[in-house]
């Protein structure tokens, strides 16, 4: 079976994130790019499938020459190969979906995972739309996956508590963490990765249905008041809840 | 343009989720500015006070029913509503961004080629368009969002907009009953986290970490939380070391939460932490180190050992409760 597994490459969770100068983006200055971390997720869930049932795997990521960086730790890892789909420019949810559609389709896989979302734009929303239009089954945000045969069960978690899933081949799964432990790149795999090729090819031209107007850095939050060093001040710190703020 | 808003409205074991009363609220609103109508959609066996919805401004429901759509089951769900807004040409939805509006609003997309904007904390009405306003980079930076297609799609976050009383206003329930529906995907069972409330829900979440040096000391945590009718909620390093289960994590990797109140014990404050919470009403922290940054977003500190402070703070609220 071939597995397809779609990587994002994102800015690292710890960097500091600054406004470009067109407003409409961020200033890239300074930022370390990193695999999305529910990505590696992904990555971990299609190597274990594969090692269980035998196959083929493939990472692909969309986006610059920088991407390729997300594509070699997946090599390193263990993915078999690596496509990258080049194109540098704005893409929204739908116009990356269709991208990555086009080359699972052209790749033959019959499973795929994602992760359930990118740390960039925060939309959890490329997966859904890539399998509905690949017309496969999509099951989101799964923290367990287990194939048997062609039957897919899954746990999906939800707001206080957890859904069994179940479908069948062919499926695409969003990753969600708990669903494994990702492993890490041995130094014998990091060297095997950096002699890999990483596919280069051209997706079909953006269709963008969203326009990023503005970007904005978040109201600031104005530090507030420190009450005191111990509980002597608990009672004007419940006095201030119930008579400024009104929340309890 | 005709505007036909239709917002879905999300039922669990029957019941309307506040979130949907948010966002038919939100519909509604827009029906008028766009000069258009909101009527709503819902999917579900039996469904408890559905022509309540009227109170938000929402003249008709229609409830397309099935036994088998008791639970959630994304294919079921996509084709049907696909099918509805096709049918019955509507240009604008809304959803509300939980579970199962993250699962249901992108698939939509793909099917009625709409533009997509999730999470939105904020929706303004300018020169005739809506701009969305959404946090992006974990909420480090804000995107504004115009949707150029004609179909749109509006995923709100729960707890942000408002949807104020109701008025007495009923709507009109159009009941529809589904033949066998597409279980491609199918939730075969639901297994609930026993009696707790989730921190993606609750108005108030009381939360540990590290400090608490130990999984044998969240008691204090618990009993704070339910003093207060709360959720428990955990930092990455106490559900990292076992302590907390991954569903109460709240961050970067956790869940976005932005409830009323949020108690911070024991938390630094790291940036994927305040990523997850900084957007919550009032932060209350309590930290025994004075330069932790949690305090840089807290509205209240207190600088001190948590050991101490807590079961103090626990028994001021039981007094004020009782
Ligand atoms: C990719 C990535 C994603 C991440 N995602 C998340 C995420 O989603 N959520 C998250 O929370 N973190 C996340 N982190 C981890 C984050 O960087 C921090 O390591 C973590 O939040 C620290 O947890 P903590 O505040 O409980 O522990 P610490 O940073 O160790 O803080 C413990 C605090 O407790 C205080 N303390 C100790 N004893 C007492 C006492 N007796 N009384 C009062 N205070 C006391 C200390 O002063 C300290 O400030 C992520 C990290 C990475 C790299
Ligand atoms: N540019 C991209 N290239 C490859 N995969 C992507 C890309 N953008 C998003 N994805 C995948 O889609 C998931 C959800 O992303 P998002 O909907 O942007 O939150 C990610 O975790 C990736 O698996």
């Amino acid at each position: 079976m071939k597995i397809a597994v779609c990587v994002s490459h994102v800015p690292d969770t710890a960097a500091k994130i600054n406004i470009g100068s067109d407003g409409k983006t961020i200033d890239p200055n300074g930022v370390t790019y990193v695999v999305n971390p529910y990505d590696e997720f992904a990555i971990e869930e299609a190597l274990k499938t594969k090692e269980k049932l035998g196959g083929e795997t493939v990472a692909i990521s969309l986006g610059s020459d920088a991407n390729k960086e997300t594509l070699r730790k997946a090599l390193a890892m263990g993915i078999d190969n690596a496509v990258l789909l080049k194109d540098g420019g704005y893409r929204d949810s739908l116009s990356v979906a269709k991208a990555l559609a086009d080359e699972i389709k052209a790749q033959g896989a019959e499973l795929v995972f994602f992760g359930k979302q990118s740390v960039d734009y925060d939309n959890s929303a490329v997966g859904q739309i890539t399998a509905e239009l690949l017309g496969y089954n999509c099951v989101s945000v799964a923290v367990s996956f287990a194939l048997d045969g062609n039957k897919i069960t899954c746990e999906r978690e939800i707001e206080g508590g957890k859904e069994i899933v179940e479908t069948t081949l062919p499926a695409l799964i969003t990753a969600q963490k708990g669903l494994n432990e990702p492993r890490y790149a041995s130094l014998k795999g990091i060297m095997a990765a950096k002699k890999k090729e990483i596919a280069e090819k051209s997706p079909a031209a953006a269709t963008n249905f969203t326009e990023v107007i503005a970007m904005k850095r978040p109201p600031s939050k104005q530090a507030g008041k420190i009450l005191g060093s111990d509980a002597t001040v608990v009672p004007e710190l419940v006095r201030l809840l119930r008579e400024e703020a009104k929340v309890i | 343009m005709a505007n036909k808003i239709l917002v879905f409205i999300e039922q669990r074991d029957g019941q309307i989720k506040k979130s949907s009363l948010e966002a038919a609220k939100v519909a509604s609103d827009f029906a008028t500015k766009l000069s258009g109508s909101a009527e709503a959609l819902t999917i579900g066996n039996e469904i408890s006070n559905l022509n309540s919805l009227g109170g938000y401004g929402i003249g008709k429901v229609t409830h397309l029913k099935n036994s088998d759509l008791a639970n959630y089951s994304p294919s079921a769900y996509t084709e049907l509503i696909t099918k509805f807004v096709n049918d019955n040409g509507f240009d604008i939805l809304f959803f509300g961004n939980t579970s199962l509006g993250k699962d249901l609003a992108p698939r939509l997309s793909a099917k009625i080629d709409a533009g997509l904007a999730m999470d939105c904390t904020a929706l303004n009405f300018e020169n005739g368009e809506i701009i969305a306003t959404r946090p992006v980079y974990a909420g480090k930076a804000m995107a504004d969002l115009k949707i150029t297609s004609i179909k749109k799609i509006f995923s709100l976050r729960p707890n942000v907009f408002n949807p104020g009383t109701a008025s007495g206003n009923k709507a009109e329930i159009n009941l529809v009953n589904v033949e066998a529906p597409n279980l491609n995907v199918k939730v075969t069972d639901i297994k609930k986290a026993e009696g707790k409330l989730d921190v993606a829900e609750a108005d108030i979440i009381v939360s540990g970490g590290r400090g608490l040096k130990g999984p044998e000391h969240f008691h204090l945590v618990e009993e704070l939380a339910s003093v207060l009718g709360a959720a428990t909620g955990a930092s990455r390093a106490a559900v990292d070391a076992g302590w907390r289960p991954h569903g109460e994590q709240v961050g970067q990797t956790g869940k976005t939460v932005s409830p009323t109140l949020y108690i911070a014990l024991g938390i630094s404050g790291a940036i994927q932490h305040l990523a997850g919470m900084r957007s919550s009403k009032y932060i209350v922290a309590i930290n025994k180190d004075k330069d932790a940054p949690i305090f840089q977003v807290a509205d209240y500190g207190i600088v001190g050992d948590l050991f101490e402070v807590v079961p103090v703070l626990t028994e001021e609220i039981k007094k004020i409760k009782s």
